[in-house]
């Protein structure tokens, strides 16, 4: 145990956990938003992996990370639009849509790997970003390394974090997109846009989603590899409930998801005794108390899964 | 010089004539109440004037100026403020967030503290008492009503229309609902109310305009009539006296209520010490205007909600205690619910699941579990043709039939279970003439085989068809008694607005 | 008109089934490939060719039973995506009860485990509906949750406790050999589990057509207040209907364990319960036509190995293509028919009272 205490490894040990938070990090912000707005995202699973293959093609044919994250968003957004077409104007039930969405970006994303980017680019393997220091700040005992010795993406992920903060909060859009989420009704007849807000706030949704994606293949993996969202997405939905529905809140969960996942990656070769799945449970575990204990208090936004027409009695 | 003036409004709905060339003229900084039975008119009037509607003819001037309603925001921009009869906002936001929702269409920044600081100062200068930073959620409904006011002030109204505002209030709400209104008008609001309440016409508005079936009755400055003249121009007619012979003297009570208290699910007073008997061959008549308890005592009475105090008993049975099935199995309560289409019918089902909506999972329709689907539709088409449900057959969806035969169905299961006690809330409502007709027949019927009735009813004229005696309604509780004979519009008017308790005499 | 348009909307599933292989096509198309040839394949492979449809079985009765465990909730107004938990919950009871029974009498022990991976599921799901009767908390949310709770729990017990010895990655020890499924096609995995899944079918079709259990289930899914104005405990409907699908789930999770693996694997599960919630939406909740539905659904998985064997397309495109028919099937489920129905015959709109109209008049 003594090798899990010693500070150099627990520098380590926090970088990892940055490193895995940063995906259900964004994806829990794209879950945020679409939930306040009053739509369940479960499609953010087959949002992160149109994010991934956008980043890698966008990447490979341009050679610009940046211009990749671009493509990935843009597919993202894509995804966020068509959960909106089917769950607000087709009134698809939004879990069997989102299903439906993850479905069909896993297969269609994995088809197109395998036909295009083989046949397209040749090589499948992108030049990513690159880690980058910051001056000061990384010299900070302990945090210092793992906080801001990151790629560009998880920087951006902290911006993005008070940003989205600041605009649910602090902004007339901000409140618009919270009443559509509490009681559309109130918010249609104060002359909010309902249907527009929802389709906005799921466009945004999908691309929060899909740069989640973009992380992964322009951060840590480098390429494209089939349903390497590997269950994100629904980790992602996880991290908004344990985060109460407040986008900083979202993304501590997922730096707490990060941090058990890390531990147990640490635990399974250095303590093979000790069962790891304690800390895969641990956030779930602690998902579910939250809600328990604080339902009343800290609701979910109270129209989230209902369809909203204004015909309706 | 009249402020807001509408000329000549009409409004159809198909062949229906919602409104029929309504004239109304308001002058700057008055009240004027808008008063009339249900259906009258009043709330499309008010739809029309927030832009909900558009008139089939007729027009609307404000300050002399033509103005064209297209939309709520029209409505808003032109001055005028609509607070609904129930409350529209999100519970989990402020006060401040509810209020400047939607004010402004861009991204910008908020600055709530601007807001909330501005709020204050004009809550407190109309007297409405409202912390701007509380959550919604934690406030009474009373309240919720003022943050209502307060959000159509803070968008400019000058013109305030308030429909049916105090249907949401307890009872010592009222008093004070009706002291800030009258220091809105007095720093220059204009307000329009609707109700069908005598007192607080009397109590609250310069001049009232009287509608009876979309037309304009009459219009006079309050202090120059009395609740008399009122209600007899509201209810428009002496009622007709009852119309049948009873075959069978009344026997002993059937149904007891001692002293029935209840909470609403807003947690206002809804009853309030409320006792009535009915006896076995006999109808009693239940007057008032909506909202004064009669839900509550018909869904005490069958046991979907609980008393907080009180003892319903049923042929010397205490009931209190049983539950909604045990009411109908044992006590041999039958229910015709008000909300048709919620609680009394799954609109989805077929028709014959309907008809056994109630006893489904007992003998003979289920034996062991198992649904015998042979009786079931032996049951449906049996009912169907004694009870004149007009369908293309027992499986077809319930939602497919019009009203009266929706009612029909409703009626034919509870009358078949042959109830001791009978409870009808609002039986009529929605229906035509002829559907009306058949269900007085029947209950008439039923009373005459020596079931006792409970008659809920917010239509005067048909409690009077049907009714043995009458007691009426007012905020939980039974203010008078009368026999249908003694029924007359000023009288009942008088008592349904609490304008005066009286006994029969 | 109106006869056509009724005849639309009741084949509105095959017609939207029909339409999304016609959108699929294009994706076929477009990756090189011929489309006709290509379904043609696929089908014949997933429905016609021995090993083919052994391989279809083989998936159709986790799915068959997952889709179930759907639609006994889904009928009383519940959302249960959390059939995969159940899934793991149930394949680890019955694997604890079978390694325990090792030695006594199949007639005794089958039923037992079978029982067991019943019971598991069932309180899985119990859970998250005690949790909406009484604390109002969203079972979407909970079962959501507990997925990953029993994933994890079943990743423990196989590389820990149950473990088998020498193992060289996580799987619990062999059931008995007396426990094990009979295989309904010879040479081949298909075993007895879709009767299983068919008879569920219908003793679930049975208990909503013929029962009053399922009368009740169905009236509290509709209406709740009418639930309890027809003297019906509303909250004990809850609980009963999570139960009963969890204990569907829990024996598919049974089953795959005695019928295909014989151990209790990590994540022996490929998302069944997914599946399953796919299945269940394509039937509009109606279980007689889930078999037919969870068979489609597993023939599309197993014909997509052979379409790039043989055509060489890709056969992650199925994949696609399943969602593609999921999003159309859904669409046209969920599309308001009852409004397509008033305009086409009313034709002139101004003649509808308008939306308030029906709000503020019928109140």
């Amino acid at each position: 145990m003594d090798a899990l205490l010693d500070t150099g490894a627990i520098a380590l040990l926090l970088a990892a956990t940055v490193r895995l938070a940063v995906p259900v990090g964004f994806a829990a912000l794209g879950g945020v938003i679409a939930e306040r707005s009053g739509v369940y995202n479960v499609g953010l699973e087959g949002m992160i992996l149109l994010g991934a293959l956008g980043a890698a093609a966008g990447t490979l044919a341009t050679g610009s990370p940046i211009a990749g994250c671009v493509v990935g968003v843009a597919l993202g957004v894509a995804g966020g639009l068509l959960l909106g077409l089917l769950s607000i104007t087709f009134h698809v039930n939004q879990l069997v849509a989102g299903i439906a969405i993850n479905l069909l970006s896993a297969g269609l994303t994995a088809f197109l790997a395998r036909g295009l980017i083989a046949s397209l680019f040749g090589s499948s393997s992108v030049a990513g970003f690159s880690q980058v220091r910051l001056p000061g700040l990384a010299e900070l005992p302990v945090i210092g390394s793992a906080l801001f010795t990151q790629d560009p993406l998880a920087y951006a992920l902290m911006v993005l974090t008070v940003l989205v903060a600041f605009v649910v909060y602090r902004t007339h859009a901000g409140l618009r997109l919270r009443a559509a989420g509490e009681n559309p009704r109130a918010a249609d007849s104060a002359g909010v846009n309902v249907t527009q807000v929802r389709f906005t706030a799921l466009a945004m949704s999908g691309a929060f989603a899909a740069l989640g994606g973009c992380h992964l293949v322009l951060s840590q993996i480098y390429m494209f590899s089939e349903g390497m969202s590997a269950g994100k997405g629904f980790i992602a939905l996880a991290a908004v409930i344990l985060g109460r529905w407040h986008p900083v809140g979202a993304v501590a969960a997922a730096l707490f998801f990060g941090l058990c996942e890390a531990l147990q990656l640490r635990l399974q070769f250095s303590n093979p005794n000790v069962p790891y799945q304690i800390f895969l449970i641990l956030p779930y575990a602690a998902s579910l108390l939250v809600l328990v204990w604080f339902f009343g208090r800290s609701r979910q936004p109270a129209a989230a899964g209902q369809v909203y027409e204004r015909e309706s009695r | 010089m009249s402020f807001l003036i509408l000329d000549g409004i009409s409004k159809k709905f198909g062949d229906f004539s919602a409104l029929d060339h309504v004239d109304l003229s308001v002058e700057r900084g008055t009240v004027r109440a808008l008063l009339g039975e249900n259906g009258a008119g009043k709330t499309t009037l008010m739809n029309v004037l927030y832009g909900l509607y558009r008139p089939t003819s007729g027009s609307i001037y404000i300050g002399q100026k033509p103005i064209h309603l297209r939309s709520p925001s029209d409505a808003i921009a032109h001055g005028i403020g609509m607070i609904h009869q129930h409350v529209q906002l999100a519970e989990a936001l402020t006060v401040a967030e509810n209020i400047v929702l939607g004010i402004d269409r861009s991204t910008s920044l908020i600055d709530l503290r601007r807001h909330a600081r501005k709020i204050a100062v004009m809550s407190e200068s109309y007297g409405l008492e409202i912390d701007p930073a509380t959550e919604v959620w934690k406030l009474p409904m009373g309240m919720r009503q003022r943050v209502e006011i307060l959000k159509v002030l803070y968008r400019g109204a000058d013109i305030l229309v308030l429909d049916e505002p105090t249907s949401v209030l307890a009872p010592n709400e009222i008093d004070m609902f009706l002291h800030r209104m009258r220091i809105l008008r007095d720093s220059g609001k204009t307000i329009l109310f609707v109700t069908h309440k005598l007192d607080e016409v009397m109590a609250l508005a310069d001049d009232v305009t009287v509608m009876r079936q979309g037309r304009v009755v009459a219009n006079c400055r309050v202090a120059d009539t009395d609740p008399v003249r009122l209600s007899r121009l509201m209810v428009g007619r002496d009622v007709a006296p009852p119309a049948a012979v009873r075959t069978r003297e009344a026997g002993d009570v059937a149904l007891e209520c001692r002293d029935l208290r209840m909470r609403n699910d807003r947690g206002t007073t809804a009853l309030d010490g409320l006792s009535i008997s009915v006896r076995s061959g006999e109808i009693l008549g239940i007057a008032g205007v909506d909202g004064n308890g009669q839900r509550e005592l018909a869904e005490a009475i069958c046991g979907l909600k609980l008393l907080d105090a009180g003892r319903i008993s049923v042929r010397d049975i205490d009931v209190t205690g049983f539950t909604a099935e045990q009411r109908h199995r044992i006590a041999r309560i039958g229910f015709v619910p008000e909300d048709r289409h919620g609680t009394g019918l799954v609109l989805d089902n077929p028709i014959a699941a309907n008809l056994v909506l109630r006893s489904f999972r007992r003998p003979p329709i289920a034996r062991y579990g198992f649904l015998d689907h042979g009786q079931i539709a032996r049951t449906a088409a049996d009912l169907m043709n004694r009870y004149d449900i007009r369908a293309r057959s027992a499986a077809q969806s319930t939602r497919d039939l019009s009203g009266g035969n929706q009612q029909k169905i409703v009626l034919a299961r509870e009358i078949e279970a042959k109830p001791d006690v009978l409870v009808v809330a609002q039986a009529t409502k929605g229906l035509d003439i002829g559907a009306i007709e058949f269900v007085h027949s029947k209950l008439i019927e039923e009373r005459d085989r020596g079931t006792a009735i409970l008659y809920i009813s917010t239509e005067l004229e048909h409690i009077a068809e049907v009714a043995d005696r009458i007691a009426v309604i007012f905020r939980g509780r039974i203010t008078g008694e009368l026999l249908p004979r003694e029924l007359s519009a000023e009288r009942a008017g008088l008592l349904m607005s609490g304008a005066c308790t009286g006994e029969a005499a | 008109m109106n006869r056509m348009l009724d005849l639309a909307i009741g084949l509105r599933i095959p017609i939207a089934i029909a339409a999304a292989l016609l959108t699929g096509s294009l994706l076929i198309a477009a990756g090189s490939g011929d489309p006709v040839k290509a379904y043609g394949l696929l089908f014949k492979e997933a429905f016609l060719d021995y090993w083919g449809l052994s391989n279809t079985l083989v998936k159709t009765s986790p799915i068959l039973l997952a889709a179930l465990a759907v639609i006994v909730p889904l009928r009383a107004g519940l959302y249960n995506i959390g059939g995969e938990g159940q899934i793991y919950i149930g394949g680890l009871f019955a694997t604890i009860a079978a390694l325990h029974l090792d030695g006594v009498t199949v007639i005794v022990a089958l039923p037992t485990v079978i029982l067991a991976a019943m019971t598991g599921g069932a309180l899985w799901a119990a859970l998250a509906g005690a949790l909406r009767a009484w604390r109002g908390i969203n079972e979407v949310i909970v079962t959501l949750l507990l997925n990953f709770i029993a994933i994890h729990i079943v990743s423990y017990a196989v590389s820990g406790p149950m473990m088998a010895a020498g193992a060289p990655y996580p799987y619990s020890d062999e059931i008995p050999q007396s426990l094990r499924l009979p295989i309904l096609m010879p040479q081949t995995d298909a075993h007895m589990g879709v009767i299983f899944g068919l008879t569920a079918a219908a003793a679930i079709t049975f208990i909503f057509m013929r029962t009053s259990i399922g009368m009740a289930l169905d009236v509290a899914g509709r209406s709740a207040n009418a639930a309890q104005y027809a003297g019906l405990n509303v909250k004990r409907q809850i609980v009963l209907s999570m139960a009963t699908g969890g204990a569907l789930a829990g024996l598919a999770g049974g089953i795959e364990v005695l019928g295909l693996k014989y151990r209790l694997f990590h994540l022996f599960s490929a998302g069944y319960g997914f599946d399953g919630i796919v299945a269940a939406f394509m039937t509009n909740a109606h279980p007689a036509l889930a078999p037919v539905s969870s068979f489609f659904l597993a023939g599309l998985q197993s014909g997509a190995n052979v379409m790039q064997r043989a055509a060489g397309i890709d056969g992650t495109v199925v994949e696609a293509i399943v969602g593609i028919i999921i999003i159309f099937v859904a669409a046209s489920l969920a599309w308001r028919t009852d409004l397509l129905r008033a305009f086409l015959r009313k034709g002139d709109r101004d003649e509808i009272p308008s939306v308030q109209v029906s709000r503020v008049e019928s109140k």
